[in-house]
């Protein structure tokens, strides 16, 4: 819709361009022919879906849509029209009464977003036209417009950064309200702009708005009078985004180059895609089957309706005849009209209330997710965060989780363990603990234990120094630097120390905090200049040329520096695999069992190496990346291959290695996921052997885990190729984990017994690249299979090295892949976001890396360790819940309109109803609701301890096992069993209407009211039956219910209401409780309808596998539960 | 954990919202359940022995007089074309017919519950509002009972007033060869509220019910109109007739009864004593066309109502099935509870 909607307001003629270009100040250019003002979009922001004038149909538009709805307007739209058994009340009014609330809440929604638009459209703004400053309203910026902000505003538009107050021509924002980082982000002014604004005449060459928060390609020609015109490169970080704050700055001006909707916010807003829950699918099947019975009733209705007038006198009695005009319709359209007439009589069998009820269940259910305190994590100081509610049940059913490793296993929180320098290790001792001890007094030199060279040392303490993209953080941090350095041995806190330095990966803290340690403080960058305190105390200062930036493809960056002495140096740092290709091999063997050894211990390792650029070799690189940075298309590519080109050739000089912790219970959470039957994937873009180390650190990997291994390593084989190798392992791994596997007893059972070998299965993101795309296409299918079902009979697999988009390709193979199993992704950072996408359910962890994935989640968690309670106590109990809840709404509908389809044939066919419109109407709304809705909120079949302390009780309800046919079979049948004996129990009992102790007979209404009666009260009985935790709300509602039946009763059948044509109900029930018999038969009836119910759980009971351990905790009294807290 | 009370975002830690409220969960244990079993299904025997020997003890005397087979006393009445036709039903009482006696008139085969015919009436017209006489409410819920053929509107409108059931009966006990006329009750055969709330006859005018229906005519079938409906009881005319009324509260199946008189006078109030009794039929009422039967009945009745041995019978099945389910339960514990023994 708001695409449509853009393209509407945009124009359609500029949009086959692929760049636009925009006149600074709207001044036209020296040399261009002629100053053309394109057509842009104003900046009015328009987030709000309706206007006062379109609501009304807009709305109701798109709630017909949902086929629920518009299946009861059909309905309702029949009763209206042909001649009805029931009034058009009768459905009308809950309709009426669903599509109001919908309006309303949508309407009050989107009220706020109106306002909300309005408070950012009608903002003033300052404007520089014509040299004076202008206050205008935001939505009456153009493209084009120079715009000031001061600091602490935010952008009304999508600003090139022109001039900043700042001297160095940077400014700082943060991004907080659009990506939740709260870190300070540095851009620059474009290079060499005027300083006098009114002079600058330039246009600005950019691509056309696209959403991608993190990508800006454009190119800034700035015209001086009698010179060739400047051309000046314009990326991201000269591109200020609208929504982002100003911080730090004074004031600055930009240049509007995105408007309105066409901001990176704007096209940021579209609403995810929906996720629809296994169960809705479910309920969506019972529809259809119960669409079938009711349609297959009225089509048995209508031609035993047709047979039986067909017999001489039953058409037309003599008591009975018909209009004159129903003598002349025609028999088919009457037949037609018999028939429609019918489907309304039972359309009851599919309840609007169901939806109605469904949704609030969802909606009010979630909240105990957000509101669980144990969720809540006093460090963040936030719970758990629910995005949507569609989806609670789901996580009842998951079978597979994949799960990040990187802040989501482990803590994300990064400590300098050790480093390595040209082959010597160097561990620093951890001061932390020998705070009081002499030995840290002799500072940090003498904590290097074998030494290599002091040259190579310092090399390589100030490549950690320089190769980063750390800013230090003004407020405070020239003081804590100073204390870092005075006294090392002085322990600072955490926070204090973190303060200091801000970076987008907390790698390059830990990296920068470990040189510290070892004697070199980074001190800032200021004008392009980094500035380092040496360990005599001494400043240098680097000149720093190019960042060539850190890429999760090439897996390292570097900077290019020049020292006061004029030579340029290059540092890189990166990981292993992407380091020992490009420097000397003879240098790489002495680190290489260093990493190998760090990484099996669990730790992050880099490798860091350095290159002395001549001065011509720089110009070279200098020139090439100059130009790809130019490049308005391709230029990702263009740089990347500059970057490889420059990147040549370095010589190694060490090793680092960092650590990051384990989450706190990330093992047990782990154990328990695997308890209760699901398989966990670890998607990792980490080294192998540090992420296999985590595993085992996690215990995804057990001792006694036989490890399956298809990485790169394995496949290297003299004698085949790379594919043939991949084959003859598949198939080998194949034999071991699936064919000689005992074979496994359908779904559930497998993996505690530990008698079975386990395997583990590790692949890395080249393998799995091609088993993805093999060289012959053939192949492709064979390989998926092959690799899903080894996978699949393992216990823990571990791909690691994966990029982002190869995360969603495995989460994409597993949820595809036969049985479409339910998976769950869980992580935390922007390189989660696709997978987190693509599984059924995906929850992020409110991290450190942002909180991308936190927005494009589902469900989002503090910790690691939540997610166990989220799945094995939440989601079990929702899944019980609403697949309780929606059995019994098919069950009590069926019972409910049974009797009336079976009264058809005691009423010659003439879709007579059985009982009164006010109890057709009210059954689904008032009497029989409210229990469902507080049991499918609050019921815990077994108590929240025990399942999180017995995983494997999650099995009990995989593959969606509530609401498969069987279950729904059986409620079915139920339904049908007791609708049988409601009707036929009271037709009995009318065989001799004559049921009050004064001779006088009851009729018609007296009977459909015995069994509305005995009906309320079996199927809210029923319920009581089942329920499990009977608290006070349960109690209420359910005794409630009833009670609110029979003074409803009373009350309508104790009044004569004007406003209805007939009084068919007066004083009938009142008449029924006069009558003995009729109590007699409700009592029976209902015991008689309850009776198979109660046996089945008292004879089903004790054969449960549970039944011991379950039986000696469950029976909770409200004094047990009350001594917990 | 001093701050933790002042964040804004900290969940409450209420029962309610931790899930937590205090909860009761029912067993149904084998302990509970075997003698509640046992204690229902006596209780419901008990019931159902007490149901079925009072549905014995009401006597019912039951008979067909449609007159479908050739000797049967009215088979004459059955040609259409013998109009006010009496037919004479004897029986007999071998022993006394404990009173009240309430005497029913039944019909099979006939849809009082068909919905055309169930919503043709116009409830403003029953409740004495005369604005309604010459209009109709909704126009064609009467139809094609709303007006006779000269149009003249017709009061009470309607399938069901129009269809009335007309058979009339006299009881005459047979003593010594003479018929002495039992005296039978009509009054209080209808629903109290019906006859006192619900229906309302127009307020008449001059003092005269049927100056209110002036410009009506009655129903085609009816031989007199509303007001002449009782020429014997001035206060059962109009739309408050007791017959009307019954007739009125539509049957819930197609094979009914409805009630017609009570007798409770005189030397009757008793009961009907053994002997002859002879009933006078005013046969008016076809039924044949559609394949009907009319009968008489006379029952008299207990706390329960009439006679329906229906629900005695029930009590007794479902009472010994719980009987016998707690033996089985009790079989099945016992086994399990012994085998779960071995287990420990």
């Amino acid at each position: 819709m708001l695409r449509r909607r853009l393209n509407r307001l945009c124009g359609g003629d500029e949009k086959r361009v692929d760049s636009r270009t925009i006149y600074v100040g709207h001044r036209p250019c020296p040399d261009t022919e002629a100053f053309i003002p394109s057509k842009f979009c104003d900046n009015r922001i328009v987030s709000s879906k309706y206007t006062v004038w379109n609501f009304l149909p807009k709305n109701l538009f798109e709630q017909f849509r949902r086929i629920a709805n518009f299946y009861f307007l059909i309905i309702f739209l029949v009763q209206v029209i042909v001649d009805t058994p029931t009034s058009p009340v009768t459905s009308g009014l809950p309709l009426f009464f669903v599509i109001t609330v919908t309006a309303i809440k949508q309407g009050y929604e989107d009220c706020l977003r109106h306002k909300a638009d309005n408070e950012v459209n009608k903002y003033l703004v300052t404007v520089l036209e014509d040299g004076r400053s202008v206050k205008k309203e935001s939505e009456k910026i153009k493209v084009g417009d120079v715009v000031e902000v001061v600091e602490d505003e935010t952008f009304p538009c999508d600003l090139i950064l022109l001039q900043s107050s700042r001297e160095d021509g940077t400014c700082f924002v943060t991004t907080a309200s659009l990506d939740g980082e709260s870190n300070h982000k540095t851009h620059y002014t474009v290079p060499d702009t005027e300083k006098d604004l009114q002079a600058l005449t330039a246009t600005i060459e950019c691509e056309q708005p696209q959403p991608d928060l993190y990508k800006f390609v454009g190119r800034m020609h700035i015209y001086k009078p009698e010179q060739e015109p400047a051309v000046r490169s314009l990326g991201p970080e000269n591109l200020l985004l609208k929504g982002a704050t100003l911080k730090n700055t004074k004031k600055i001006y930009g240049v509007a180059v995105y408007t309105g909707m066409e901001t990176k916010m704007a096209l940021n807003y579209q609403g995810k895609s929906q996720k629809r829950s296994a169960v809705e699918k479910s309920i969506n099947a019972f529809l259809l089957v119960y669409l079938c019975i009711l349609i297959s009733k009225a089509v048995v209705c209508t031609t035993l309706k047709y047979v039986w007038q067909s017999k001489e006198g039953q058409d037309e009695p003599w008591y009975n005849q018909k209009t004159q005009k129903e003598k002349d319709t025609n028999m088919y359209l009457k037949m037609f009209t018999d028939f429609l007439s019918f489907m309304v009589l039972f359309n009851f069998i599919i309840p609007v209330s169901m939806y109605v009820t469904v949704e609030m269940q969802k909606f009010l259910g979630s909240f105990f997710i957000t509101w669980d305190k144990d969720f809540f994590d006093p460090e963040i100081q936030e719970g758990a965060l629910v995005n949507t509610s569609d989806l609670n049940e789901e996580l009842g059913q998951v079978e597979y989780v994949f799960t990040d490793k990187t802040g989501t296993l482990t803590q994300n929180n990064m400590e300098f363990i050790e480093c390595c320098i040209d082959g010597f290790q160097y561990k620093h001792r951890d001061t932390w603990s020998e705070v009081d001890g002499f030995t840290v007094t002799d500072g940090p030199v003498n904590k290097l234990q074998q030494k290599a060279g002091q040259e190579k040392e310092e090399l390589f303490l100030r490549a950690l120094c320089l190769c980063h993209t750390v800013q230090v953080k003004e407020a405070g941090s020239e003081e804590v630097l100073t204390d870092q350095v005075d006294g090392i041995d002085e322990m600072r806190p955490q926070l204090e120390e973190e303060r200091g330095f801000i970076a987008s990966s907390p790698d390059e803290i830990a990296l920068v905090k470990g040189a510290m340690k070892y004697g070199f403080t980074f001190l800032g960058l200021e004008s392009k200049s980094m500035k380092i305190k040496n360990r005599e105390n001494n400043i240098e200062e680097y000149k720093l040329l190019h960042v060539l930036n850190f890429d999760p493809v090439r897996r390292r960056m570097s900077v290019i520096v020049q020292t006061k002495s004029g030579e340029t140096l290059l540092f890189c740092k990166g990981a292993d695999s992407s380091i020992f290709p490009r420097v000397k091999p003879e240098e790489v063997d002495r680190i290489r069992m260093h990493v190998e050894r760090n990484a099996t211990e669990g730790y992050r390792t880099l490798c860091v190496a350095f290159k002395q650029l001549s001065a011509e070799e720089y110009a070279v690189a200098d020139t090439g990346l100059r130009e790809a940075r130019l490049a308005l298309q391709d230029r990702e590519e263009k740089l990347i291959a500059v970057y490889n080109q420059v990147e040549t050739g370095m010589s190694l000089i060490g090793a680092t290695a960092v650590e990051d912790r384990l989450q706190e219970e990330a093992a047990e959470t782990m154990e328990a996921l695997q308890g209760a039957g699901m398989k966990v994937w670890v998607l990792t873009g980490d080294k192998m052997e540090t992420a296999k180390s985590t595993c085992y650190a996690c215990r995804l990997f057990q001792r006694g885990t036989e490890l399956l291994e298809l990485t790169l390593r394995t496949l290297e084989d003299e004698r085949l190729k790379r594919e043939e190798k991949l084959r003859e392992l598949l198939q080998e791994y194949h034999r071991k984990a699936v064919q000689d596997a005992p074979p496994v007893k359908a779904g559930v059972t497998r993996s505690w017994s530990t008698a079975n070998q386990d395997y583990g299965f590790i692949i890395d993101g080249a393998t799995l690249s091609i088993v993805m795309n093999p060289q012959h296409e053939v192949d492709a299918s064979q390989y998926k299979s092959l690799f899903l079902q080894i996978c699949q009979n393992c216990t823990a697999v571990l791909c690691c090295r994966m990029a982002p988009l190869q995360k969603a390709q495995i989460v994409k193979m597993v949820k595809t892949s036969k049985g479409s199993p339910i998976t769950l992704s869980i992580g935390d950072g922007a390189n989660d976001v696709s997978m987190i996408l693509e599984a059924h359910v995906g929850i992020g962890i409110k991290g450190k890396e942002g909180r991308q994935a936190v927005r494009n989640s589902d469900y989002a968690i503090p910790k690691l360790k939540h997610l166990k309670k989220l799945l094995l106590a939440h989601g079990h109990l929702y899944y019980v819940r609403i697949a309780h809840l929606v059995q019994y709404f098919f069950y009590k509908n069926l019972c409910f309109i049974l009797p009336q389809f079976l009264y058809q044939f005691f009423c010659g066919y003439s879709q007579q109803p059985l009982y009164d419109a006010a109890y057709l109407t009210m059954y689904n709304i008032c009497f029989t609701s409210m229990p469902i809705l507080a049991y499918s909120l609050l019921e815990q079949h077994i108590s929240i301890e025990i399942l999180l302390d017995n995983a494997t009780l999650y099995r009990e309800i995989a593959n969606n096992a509530m609401l498969r046919w069987r279950p729904f079979l059986y409620w079915t049948l139920l339904g049908i069993f007791q609708g049988l004996l409601f009707f036929f129990g009271v037709r009995f009992l009318f065989s001799n209407p004559a049921l009050q102790d004064n001779g006088q007979v009851f009729g018609n209404w007296s009977y459909g009211t015995i069994v509305f009666t005995v009906l309320v009260f079996t199927v809210t009985l029923k319920l009581a039956l089942d329920t499990r935790h009977w608290t006070w709300i349960n109690h209420f509602v359910i005794w409630g219910s009833l009670a609110f039946y029979v003074f409803f009763s009373f009350f309508w059948g104790g009044i004569i209401w004007p406003f209805l044509k007939q009084q068919r109900l007066y004083f009938v029930f009142a008449n029924m409780l006069s009558s003995v018999s009729a109590w007699l038969v409700i009592i029976i009836l209902i015991i008689l309808s309850l009776l198979p119910e109660i046996l089945l759980v008292v004879l089903r009971k004790p054969r449960g596998p549970h039944s011991r351990q379950m039986a000696a905790v469950t029976p909770l009294s409200y004094k047990h539960l009350k001594e917990r807290y | 954990m001093k701050n933790e009370g002042k964040s804004a975002q900290r969940p409450d830690n209420t029962a309610f919202t931790q899930q937590r409220l205090p909860a009761w969960q029912p067993i149904l244990s084998a302990g509970i359940v075997i003698p509640g079993f046992l204690i229902i299904g006596l209780a419901f025997i008990g019931i159902g022995i007490g149901l079925f020997l009072t549905s014995q003890t009401i006597q019912v005397q039951e008979m067909d007089y449609t007159g479908v087979e050739k000797d049967s006393p009215c088979f004459r009445c059955t040609i259409p074309s013998n109009l006010n036709c009496t037919c004479e039903v004897t029986f007999s009482l071998s022993t006394l017919f404990t009173g009240p006696v309430f005497f029913y008139y039944g019909l099979s085969n006939y849809y009082q519950n068909f919905r055309r015919y169930g919503v043709s009436k116009d409830y403003n017209q029953l409740t004495g509002d005369t604005r309604y006489f010459k209009s109709r409410s909704p126009e064609e819920d009467c139809s094609p009972y709303s007006y006779d053929s000269n149009n003249n509107p017709i009061v009470p409108c309607g399938a069901i007033a129009n269809s009335i059931f007309n058979d009339t009966f006299e009881l005459y006990q047979i003593i010594n060869g003479t018929k002495k006329q039992v005296p039978l009750d009509g009054r209080g055969i209808s629903w109290w509220t019906d006859y006192n709330i619900k229906y309302r006859n127009p307020s008449p005018v001059n003092g005269s019910l049927a100056k209110a229906f002036d410009g009506t005519v009655k129903p085609i079938n009816w031989p007199r109109p509303a007001y002449e409906l009782d020429l014997t009881d001035p206060n059962n005319n109009g739309f408050l007739n007791q017959d009307f009324l019954v007739w009125m509260r539509r049957a819930a199946l197609p094979q009914f009864r409805k009630l017609y008189r009570r007798i409770t006078d005189g030397d009757y109030a008793a009961g009907l004593p053994a002997g002859n009794y002879s009933l006078t039929v005013h046969y008016n009422y076809p039924v044949l066309s559609f394949d009907g039967r009319k009968k008489v009945v006379f029952s008299n009745v207990s706390w329960m109502g009439g006679k329906n041995n229906f629900l005695g019978l029930a009590y007794l099945v479902v009472g010994s099935l719980c009987v016998v389910m707690s033996v089985v339960m009790l079989v099945v514990y016992a086994k399990f509870k012994f085998s779960d023994d071995d287990d420990a």
